[in-house]
């Protein structure tokens, strides 16, 4: 291999580039159509559009589960601060028709949902996945609660701009998704904020007496991820135009972790890669894509992600990688 | 010796006990609160209506000892469900030889899950997430409607009713039972049942002292499948349906009933018995919630998660005084 090539490999987004890429290749040829973009009515249409819509809420959610994660920590009650915050966007706005306050208060219940998440990892000291078990099991309950147990439908034409809304020719939850996540990779890039993740990733307690806040910073991070959990609600429901607590969100956490991980994220802490988790989150959404114009039944779509984390889980296995070395080498010294 | 060794045995105790008292509580509170609550059958239901998620919860147990845990109980629960309808009814094969084929086809799929969380160092949430996804996706594949079962040995064993007095115990029910038996004597008088504890205490030093850790990894998860697969069974009794929407979120009341039932999600410290109580307190909630009437079915969420946080906190309080 020559050294040029060698060092394409080794950039840490080329998998997940090319995986996409593939994606978008089979795609345009089963349909041709699949790369055509439209401008109508001041606006860009295609599949592709499509896809960057669809795939926000999902980005939103797995650029704050990157922080987390990256903080050796995990947050798997996202889709149920989803059905939260929907059920609080879409009462508010239908008791108060105002749009500012649904959206305040919404963000403020996933504020609150966040908050509590890291306040039992780090005040109580409760291991990441259990303590966002709780509000994963409990959250449906108070999603159901908020809306007595409807489906809440929303007739409130303002509302839809969340979810069906375009800005600039783009839609609008596709904007935000990429305008929240510049504004993370600024700001962890500018501030030493990037590098203590970093550092309580690979050594929480070296993180910590080395003098980086470590609790603070973790405690924010659980937070920022409920928000981004709530800006995700509030997409899926002003998106269907109504809010489902028993179905809004359901397995987003876990999609979430899966983009996450796709984009080159170390499930283990330390390493992190915002940009990969976009790619990530589109994959996932090309990938849907894909079943339904391959016209595979799209509840096939869970066997394909779980082989899809098989793959990389495998790959990111060091145990794994040394066998196969073993497998490659063999031949030769049998020879 | 024995005057120092108490308080030690004394604190793991803890969390079952109050586990106990939890339940006798909520006996009496619903005891003074409703008419008929103390009826027999009111508790044998509990047992009847809960019997496949008490089979479930204690594969998960066992799971949990080793400090893993498993998120596919629920979709390999479905999936057996699912199978066993579209084998019998569809393709026309004998119950006889379902059964024991999907107990196995249960222990193999977590055998399976436990082979990639031990030889490649895997983590146990993330594969068992993936286990998860492919089990579920599995059951849609077969079908996505349901699938009624009318095969007379299923029926039998549905219609069938193990007088007790004057109340009855369902087949299910009688299966959960004797899996707890077996669970007991497998926790705690067998080589496998301690090497769970050893590997739950600390994997490395039990790799030292020359346990089979690998191998029991490996068996903890194949016996969590076989559970889910049994559990799928009982369901499929009790439903007397395959559907690939059974037990969604099933996982997730397996493991608070592990909690609530005292064992440490750390590993190593925990109580086949405690399981037990656990899955009999989550199904005294929902007794309870539809002896008020007034209650609606959300609030049975609200007060597991709201016990799972009770229990999670009281085991950091104990954990951080061991320390």
């Amino acid at each position: 291999m020559n050294p040029a090539a060698r060092k394409l490999l080794a950039l840490p987004l080329f998998w997940p580039c090319a995986t996409l890429a593939l994606l978008v290749v089979l795609n345009a040829i089963v349909n041709p159509g699949f790369l055509a973009l439209e401008w109508r009515d001041g606006h860009l249409y295609g599949n592709l559009i499509d896809i960057l819509n669809r795939a926000a809420p999902l980005a939103l959610v797995a650029a704050g589960m990157t922080l987390v994660i990256a903080a050796r920590g995990l947050d798997i009650s996202a889709g149920a601060v989803v059905a939260i915050t929907a059920a609080t966007g879409a009462l508010c706005v239908s008791a108060t028709g105002s749009l500012a306050l649904a959206i305040a208060a919404a963000l403020a219940a996933a504020l609150a949902c966040g908050l509590w998440n890291g306040l039992l990892v780090v005040a109580v000291g409760m291991q990441p996945i259990i303590a966002t078990l709780i509000l994963m099991v409990a959250g449906r309950g108070i999603a159901q609660l908020i809306t007595g147990g409807q489906i809440i439908t929303i007739y409130f034409p303002p509302y839809d701009y969340l979810g069906n809304g375009f800005l600039l020719g783009l839609p609008f939850a596709a904007v935000l998704a990429l305008a929240v996540i510049v504004a993370l990779h600024a700001l962890l890039t500018a501030t030493p904020l990037g590098l203590f993740i970093r550092a309580i990733g690979i050594n929480p307690l070296a993180a910590r007496i080395a003098g980086v806040r470590a609790r603070p910073i973790t405690l924010a991070l659980y937070t920022f991820c409920g928000l981004t959990a709530g800006l995700a609600g509030l997409i899926i429901s002003s998106n269907v135009k109504s809010a489902d607590a028993n179905n809004a969100g359901t397995l987003l956490e876990l999609d979430a972790i899966l983009a996450v991980t796709l984009g080159g994220t170390a499930l283990t802490g330390g390493r992190f890669s915002l940009a990969g988790t976009a790619i990530g989150a589109l994959i996932i959404q090309t990938l849907t894509s894909t079943i339904y114009s391959l016209g595979v039944p799209p509840e096939v779509n869970l066997v394909f992600k779980a082989a899809l984390i098989f793959v990389v889980m495998l790959l990111q296995s060091a145990e794994f990688r040394a066998s196969i070395r073993k497998l490659a080498v063999r031949p030769p010294e049998a020879a | 010796m024995s005057a120092s060794a108490l308080p030690a045995f004394d604190r793991r105790l803890v969390p079952l006990s109050a586990t106990m008292l939890l339940f006798c509580a909520m006996v009496v509170f619903g005891a003074l609160a409703y008419d008929g609550f103390l009826a027999p059958q009111v508790f044998l239901n509990l047992a009847i209506d809960n019997a496949f998620l008490l089979i479930a919860a204690i594969g998960m147990t066992f799971v949990i000892l080793t400090g893993g845990i498993d998120l596919s109980v629920g979709s390999v629960l479905a999936l057996t469900t699912m199978s066993a309808a579209a084998l019998v009814e569809h393709a026309q094969m004998s119950p006889l030889l379902v059964i024991p084929l999907l107990l196995v086809g249960g222990a193999a799929f977590g055998a399976l899950q436990g082979f990639l969380i031990h030889r490649y160092r895997l983590q146990p949430f993330i594969v068992t997430l993936a286990g998860m996804f492919v089990a579920r996706g599995l059951c849609y594949l077969i079908d996505t409607e349901s699938i009624p079962v009318r095969d007379p040995l299923f029926v039998t064993f549905a219609e069938m009713r193990i007088p007790l007095g004057a109340s009855s115990l369902s087949f299910g029910a009688a299966i959960a039972i004797v899996t707890v038996a077996a669970a007991l004597w497998v926790a705690h008088a067998t080589r496998f049942g301690r090497t769970v504890y050893a590997i739950g205490g600390n994997a490395r030093s039990a790799a030292l002292m020359g346990l089979p850790v690998g191998g029991t990894l490996v068996g903890v998860y194949a016996l969590s499948g076989f559970c889910a697969a049994l559990a799928g069974l009982t369901m499929t009794v009790y439903m007397l349906s395959g559907y690939s929407l059974h037990a969604v979120g099933l996982e997730l009341d397996a493991i608070a009933a592990v909690v609530i039932g005292g064992t440490l999600l750390t590993g190593g410290v925990g109580y086949v018995a405690g399981t037990v109580v656990g899955v009999l307190i989550l199904g005294i909630i929902q007794t309870l919630v539809i002896f008020d009437g007034t209650l609606s079915s959300w609030w049975t969420r609200i007060v597991v998660g709201l016990l799972l946080f009770l229990f999670c906190v009281a085991q950091r309080l104990i954990e951080g005084r061991a320390k």
